[in-house]
């Protein structure tokens, strides 16, 4: 194994290579076109970028995680085996040294995310049943999971103890998690609609926020369905932004509209729903806060893979830009002009927010 | 390959003879009246005592998040196989407590019905036959109340629990006449209006019927009719149904049987079905729904195996360890199962090509895999099976011979099940 490589510590050589940039933003959802396809053979579920911008990983249904390096714009990827299921969730360290995965098998594995050859560095039995979200806190320090046995726990990233357990919030399997900027808290989503506010220095519940506008139960089919797929806090921590599906007249047949909810961290007040326009059949898989001050939002389903662009407050995108095939998956680059979907034929597509090159 | 599960055997020769002797003498008993079997040997049939035990996987579970999983492969999902009690064989990881008594199962891992659709699928394996134009034949319910439940059974022979609405229905018993149709117990409650209303005493409640029966009879000797019948019939079962009302209620059972079936409908239902076989019930189906799941079957699949885990394996681990197993044939099945391709919506889709159907009790072998499918469970490699196959081996299970042509309906012979099929010999006992 070889230790992380890092692009450089010049932050604006850095920035010029595309890493993070505290630059203003630039990017027009207006003239978002696909600039890279990256293939892989099996269908994809999740991605993220490294905080780096240099790798994006994505999860996949042959158990594997996938990395490719973006700037040297190589098709072939790096190969992550060691899940015994499919891979659900991806987070980076903020050093961009540990990639953490969360799979079907109940474990999460941290990675050396750089490694040539990338082998578990350390594998946690974090979950009886599924392991279905991962984040990492702002410091680095601490991550968090959640699954299919309702909890959440928190994990020490540099051993991989267990710093708490955080029981009794959900009722139903826990589907994500993600710190708040400012540290301190944790939020955790389920497949009911609730978002438990957790106190990370005690292990205590906060407070419940209700997001069940996103999950209904269907008495003639007699199924749960719908939840919250993906949570994103704004740069600030004063929204949380939760994605996922209304409308769902026929959840085995996958007839639901691709919704988010966008609450007031502060207040907690019950939001309303931005959806898609023309109730766009599908389920909104990824969202993510963008510096320019809108949401970008990945659906999949029915009707199609999209992009959305949502201003805040407002009931229906601003923008719509198609994929070519069903989004199972988003993350946003660093420097904010790039964003990566996680695809059922098994490409990772780059779309750029940007004018696309004469 | 196609097994050869042909039955010619000499036994059954003399059985067809001396099927067809009685035929002559049934017949006459019930001159004109269509669909009726030979009396004799439906009485030698009750003295077996044979009971059924069906559960209906509504919509279409998948083979491969239950009885055939391929974990590792492109189509396996992402669900892990587990050991079972039987050596050598796994299931999925959705059913730890079946796994566990695996050793009182069967699996048939080799079906190919070749059937797609709802409607006609679960005709098929509720039947044995493929449903066509102006044809219906009796499901294996009604099957088992004309040929199993004994002439005055107080309870109906045909029972069906469900989480959907209930009420009488002889649409099943096709030909054999609606007396044989199904009692639909929905929500697994008691059927309706079986309790005495509080303003009629019980005398006047008598008189009423007396007068009724006097009326019938009078009635019944010169217009007699497959729907009269049933309407005698369901009087009399119906009274018999008030005296004991008391079956039906599963708060009854003890608590601990309650939380080891599981709090949720299909727990509740198992134990109802439970505590109408001991009551004698003789063909019990409790249906679970809804396995359609063309959008994230294995999130659908993780909730209802879950909820089918707990209940059936305790039902199971019952029949066994209280010797019900001996009489009671016991079927889970589906109308087919669901294909190996994941679709875009984590979805499986309708696959009747190659599934799994799995079955014990009277009259089969327990603990045997028959069949197999290729890696992917795309398509069945060995031991073939169809669901006709499969109508011919529950029949003969419970003692019921289906190569005997068996019913003249408007003068024309049915065998009981498909002439073209034949049962599953290397399953039964």
């Amino acid at each position: 194994m070889t230790g992380p490589r890092r692009r450089s510590d010049d932050p604006e050589a850095h920035a010029a290579e595309g890493g993070r940039c505290c630059c203003p933003v630039v990017a027009d959802p207006t003239l978002a076109h696909v600039s890279a396809e990256l293939p892989h053979d099996q269908p994809l579920i999740c991605c993220a970028f490294d905080p780096s911008g240099r790798f994006v990983f994505a999860g996949s249904e042959d158990f594997t995680v996938r990395r490719w390096d973006l700037d040297a714009g190589e098709a072939a990827a790096v190969p992550f085996v060691g899940h015994e299921s499919w891979v659900f969730d991806l987070a980076s360290t903020p050093d961009g040294n540990t990639l953490l995965t969360a799979g079907g098998d109940g474990r999460v594995i941290l990675w050396d995310a750089g490694a040539d050859e990338p082998l578990p560095r350390l594998v946690l039995d974090a979950h009886d049943g599924w392991a279905r979200g991962i984040a990492v806190s702002p410091d680095g320090t601490l991550a968090a999971s959640c699954g299919n046995d309702r909890l959440v726990k928190v994990w020490s990233i540099e051993d991989g103890t267990l710093v708490h357990v955080l029981p009794g919030g959900h009722e139903k399997p826990a589907y994500c998690v993600e710190f708040h900027p400012a540290g301190g808290a944790l939020a955790s989503a389920d497949l009911s609609g609730r978002v438990v506010e957790w106190d990370l220095a005690t292990g205590k519940e906060r407070r419940r926020l209700d997001a069940s506008a996103l999950y209904s139960y269907n008495g003639g089919q007699q199924v749960d369905y719908g939840g919250i797929r993906d949570l994103a806090f704004s740069p600030e921590g004063d929204r949380l932004a939760c994605a996922g599906l209304v409308n769902a007249t026929n959840p085995l047949g996958a007839v639901n509209d691709t919704a988010v909810l966008l609450f007031d961290w502060e207040s907690g007040v019950e939001p309303a729903v931005q959806r898609g326009k023309g109730d766009l059949k599908g389920v909104a898989w990824g969202v993510r806060f963008h510096p320019g001050g809108f949401l970008a939002v990945a659906s999949g389903g029915s009707g199609g893979g999209h992009l959305l662009f949502f201003r805040p407050g407002e009931a229906e995108e601003f923008h719509r830009f198609s994929l070519p095939n069903t989004a199972r998956g988003m993350d946003l680059h660093p420097d904010g002009l790039r964003l990566a979907t996680a695809h059922h034929d098994g490409k990772l597509r780059i779309t750029r927010l940007e004018a696309a090159p004469a | 390959m196609w097994c050869p599960y042909s039955c010619r055997s000499a036994e059954h020769a003399i059985s067809r003879r001396t099927f067809l002797g009685g035929v002559a003498a049934g017949l006459g008993a019930v001159s004109g009246f269509a669909g009726r079997p030979m009396a004799s040997l439906a009485g030698q049939l009750d003295r077996q005592g044979y009971q059924v035990l069906m559960i209906f996987l509504h919509g279409g579970s998948s083979q491969l998040e239950t009885w055939d999983p391929k974990p590792g492969t492109a189509t396996g999902g992402p669900f892990r196989s587990i050991e079972t009690t039987i050596p050598g064989v796994r299931i999925s990881e959705l059913l730890p407590k079946t796994a566990q008594q695996m050793h009182h199962l069967s699996l048939l891992r080799g079906l190919n019905t070749a059937e797609d659709d709802h409607g006609k699928g679960s005709y098929l394996m509720h039947t044995g036959r493929r449903q066509a134009p102006g044809q219906e034949h009796p499901h294996l319910g009604s099957l088992a109340a004309r040929f199993l439940a004994p002439e005055r059974d107080p309870l109906p022979g045909y029972i069906h629990v469900t989480a959907g609405g209930g009420g009488l229905s002889g649409k099943d018993a096709a030909f054999l006449g609606p007396k044989y149709g199904a009692l639909t117990l929905g929500n697994g409650q008691p059927p309706a209006n079986t309790e005495r209303p509080g303003s009629v005493e019980e005398a006047e409640d008598l008189a009423r019927h007396e007068l009724r029966m006097q009326l019938d009879h009078r009635f019944d000797l010169r217009r007699r009719t497959a729907e009269t019948e049933a309407y005698t019939t369901s009087y009399e079962q119906a009274l018999q149904l008030m005296e004991r009302r008391e079956v039906f209620d599963v708060s009854r059972e003890p608590a601990r049987d309650q939380d080891r079936y599981g709090s949720h409908d299909f727990g509740r239902h198992c134990l109802l079905g439970r505590r109408l076989l001991e009551a004698g019930a003789t063909f019990v189906k409790v249906s679970h729904s809804n396995y359609d799941t063309h959008n994230e079957n294995f999130d659908f699949h993780l909730e209802q195996v879950g909820e089918f885990d707990v209940s059936f394996a305790a039902l199971l681990s019952d029949l066994a360890e209280r010797g019900m197993l001996d009489r009671t044939l016991v079927v889970v099945m589906s109308e087919f199962g669901r294909t190996p391709r994941i679709n875009q919506y984590y979805g499986r889709d309708h696959w009747s090509k190659a599934w799994s159907v799995a079955l014990t009790g009277a009259g089969l072998k327990r603990g045997v895999v028959l069949g197999e499918t290729n890696a992917d469970g795309t398509e069945v490699v060995d031991g073939q099976a169809t669901g006709q196959d499969l109508f011919h081996t529950y029949l003969r299970a419970v003692g019921i011979d289906p190569v005997v042509d068996e019913f003249a309906v408007n003068g024309r012979d049915f065998q009981i099940a498909d002439p073209a099929s034949f049962a599953i010999e290397e399953l039964l006992a």
